[in-house]
């Protein structure tokens, strides 16, 4: 203190201090700025990379209200018997912890008799207005690969539908109604390939039609009808590679999603 | 009681940003007043001085209230995670929402950024919100950060390495405005109502951490380091300080929370000690010397009663108390500065 002249003290360190302020000031400023960005960058993977849309689980509002209203706790991955949902990472940024399904690793095969997602979510993102499996709206299955369609080829299939190494499981009923059981685990003898119709959970949502009026003509074609809900297990189950059949998720494609709170 | 309005106010524009200030002596009781007027006495100077000089020989902070709150934070974010992997069932979600043996749980932050979002009440929720609000209307809002939050335990591990390498001078803390984080707080509500999607959850480090283990979701932990690193080598708890719209939002919830810490200027030496240890240290200002207005006042409800101040004061001026639960204090008997001949005799040492 008392080496600093007299004369130069009272300029000199009111001026410094104003000095630090003026810096905190602009540093708080700068870091606000950047945890802003930071929010936002939340965006980029929908509306500047267009990321594809996932597949929701069962019940899930229209993307932009299923965002919104997912408070990304994953209660609906810990209910699921066939661990068919998962938590999306922070790269998909607005995204970041809400659920997903992967349909051609594991559909959801209404294992739980339908909906304990649903019932599981504390926020109605997965809407409580449905109890029913044939409610959902998951999305809608299409013939993405026709030419690799075994039925349209006229073949028929031989083995385990996705080979022995593959881990997904499915409600077999008839073998056993309560425990869901490894694909890897039934393999198949078929004439001609039916497995996305024959393991389909939603009755009457798909069916093989003749691909011509010939009746000597063994190929037949997958049609997907209204009441398809999305669930993913002919996707799954489909033995081409990739899979000729795939659940198709925009909203032009598939019915209308519940709306609203509930 | 009379005191509980003014005394919240001024806690809540603490917490808002305000910086304290020295009271003048009119707001001051008329306790704290002969406490300092005696504190301040030439005998009193003395005996303080050598009972500090006394208490040098052997310092040492306490690890009692850290190791608890660790044991707290672990095992209670761990029972999420061991729920999961061994399917127990106990607590089943993520700290963002959970049930709780059945029962809904809804983090109060992120129901909040849900509904501006949303632009729903969702009934569910409300449930979910309403439990976890009066657990912290009792426990002090700020509980969470402290007792909870995941992110609070890394944060005092990144806060260790920065207090060793600026004792090196080789990082020094830069301090920013305390105010940033209520613009922040505004900054995600207004965000998520805006854009309808909650866009603070996404960079959340308490949902990051939370559903990490849990549900293998690891990337996000490159944000959750980097945070750190900016702990680490530019500020102090950068995060928790400036930016967490979660510690304001608990903030506010506990803003009349009977457990409190409570500071006793009757015990105090005034070192500082604990506001070296302090998160938040403004809410500690009472304790520098003639900042007090009350003898004994609790500590606003800004404060995350992390206790790091018990662990840290070695007189014991810093107690955990539940109002109206705990044993009034008794206040030890002094001499009394009217009384000239007792003050001279004070004063002088003995013979």
């Amino acid at each position: 203190m008392s080496d600093i002249p007299e004369s130069a003290a009272p300029v000199r360190r009111p001026s410094k201090k104003i000095d630090e302020e003026r810096r905190k000031l602009m540093r708080s400023v700068a870091v606000g700025a950047a945890m802003t960005c930071a929010a936002l960058a939340g965006l980029l993977p929908q509306y500047v990379a267009k990321a594809a849309p996932r597949l929701r689980p069962p019940g899930a509002l229209d993307e932009k209200e299923f965002l919104a209203a997912c408070i990304k706790c994953g209660q609906c991955v810990q209910v699921c018997p066939v661990k068919a949902i998962h938590l999306a990472d922070i790269q998909e940024g607005v995204g970041n912890g809400a659920p997903y399904i992967v349909a051609r690793d594991q559909a959801c095969d209404f294992s739980c008799d339908a909906t304990q997602c649903v019932l599981a979510c504390p926020t109605g993102a997965l809407s409580h207005l449905i109890d029913k499996k044939e409610q959902v709206t998951m999305g809608v299955a299409r013939l993405a690969r026709p030419d690799a369609c075994l039925a349209r080829k006229g073949e028929g299939f031989k083995g385990s539908a996705r080979g022995e190494a593959f881990r997904g499981l499915l409600r077999y009923a008839k073998v056993d109604r309560w425990k869901p059981r490894p694909v890897a685990s039934q393999p198949y003898d078929l004439a001609l390939c039916d497995l996305c119709v024959r393991e389909c959970p939603i009755e009457g949502a798909i069916a093989l039609e003749p691909v011509s009026t010939d009746p000597a003509d063994r190929r037949r074609t997958p049609v997907v009808n209204k009441s398809c809900v999305g669930c993913g297990v002919c996707e799954m189950m489909c033995p081409a590679e990739p899979a000729a059949i795939v659940i198709d998720v925009s909203p032009g494609a598939r019915a209308p999603k519940p709306r609203g709170a509930a | 009681m009379s005191a509980f309005l003014p005394r919240t106010i001024k806690g809540l524009a603490l917490m808002l940003g305000k910086v304290p200030v020295k009271p003048a002596p009119e707001e001051m009781s008329a306790d704290a007043r002969e406490l300092l007027a005696f504190k301040k006495t030439p005998s009193e100077r003395k005996r303080r001085k050598e009972a500090i000089a006394a208490e040098r020989e052997h310092e040492e902070m306490s690890w009692k209230w850290r190791s608890r709150r660790w044991a707290s934070i672990i095992v209670l974010n761990g029972i999420f995670i061991l729920s999961y992997w061994l399917d127990l069932q106990l607590v089943e979600g993520a700290l963002t929402a959970s049930r709780v043996l059945g029962f809904h749980f809804a983090d109060l932050n992120s129901s909040l950024q849900l509904m501006l979002a949303h632009k729903h009440v969702v009934l569910n929720l409300v449930i979910g919100v309403a439990t976890v609000f009066l657990i912290y209307i009792l426990f002090g809002g700020r509980s969470f950060c402290a007792w909870v939050c995941p992110y609070h335990l890394l944060s005092e591990i990144a806060e260790m390495l920065h207090l060793k390498l600026a004792e090196k001078r080789l990082v020094k803390d830069h301090e920013l405005d305390r105010r940033l984080r209520v613009v922040m707080f505004v900054i995600f509500a207004a965000l998520a109502f805006g854009t309808g999607y909650t866009l603070f959850e996404a960079i959340s480090p308490v949902g990051i951490l939370s559903r990490a283990l849990t549900y293998g979701t690891l990337v996000a932990l490159i944000w959750i380091a980097l945070l750190l690193a900016i702990e680490i080598v530019w500020s102090r708890r950068f995060w928790c300080r400036y930016i967490c719209p979660i510690g304001l939002t608990y903030g506010f919830a506990g803003v009349a929370a009977p457990v409190q810490i409570v500071y006793n200027a009757d015990a105090c030496f005034h070192e500082g000690k604990c506001r070296q240890v302090c998160l938040v240290p403004h809410v500690l200002d009472m304790t520098k010397m003639s900042y007090g207005t009350e003898v004994r006042e609790p500590i606003g409800p800004d404060c995350t009663r992390c206790a790091l101040c018990l662990d840290a004061c070695p007189t014991g001026a810093l107690t955990f108390e539940v109002a109206g639960v705990t044993r009034p204090y008794q206040r030890p008997a002094r001499p009394r500065l009217d009384a000239p001949a007792e003050r001279v005799g004070a004063e002088t040492p003995p013979a």
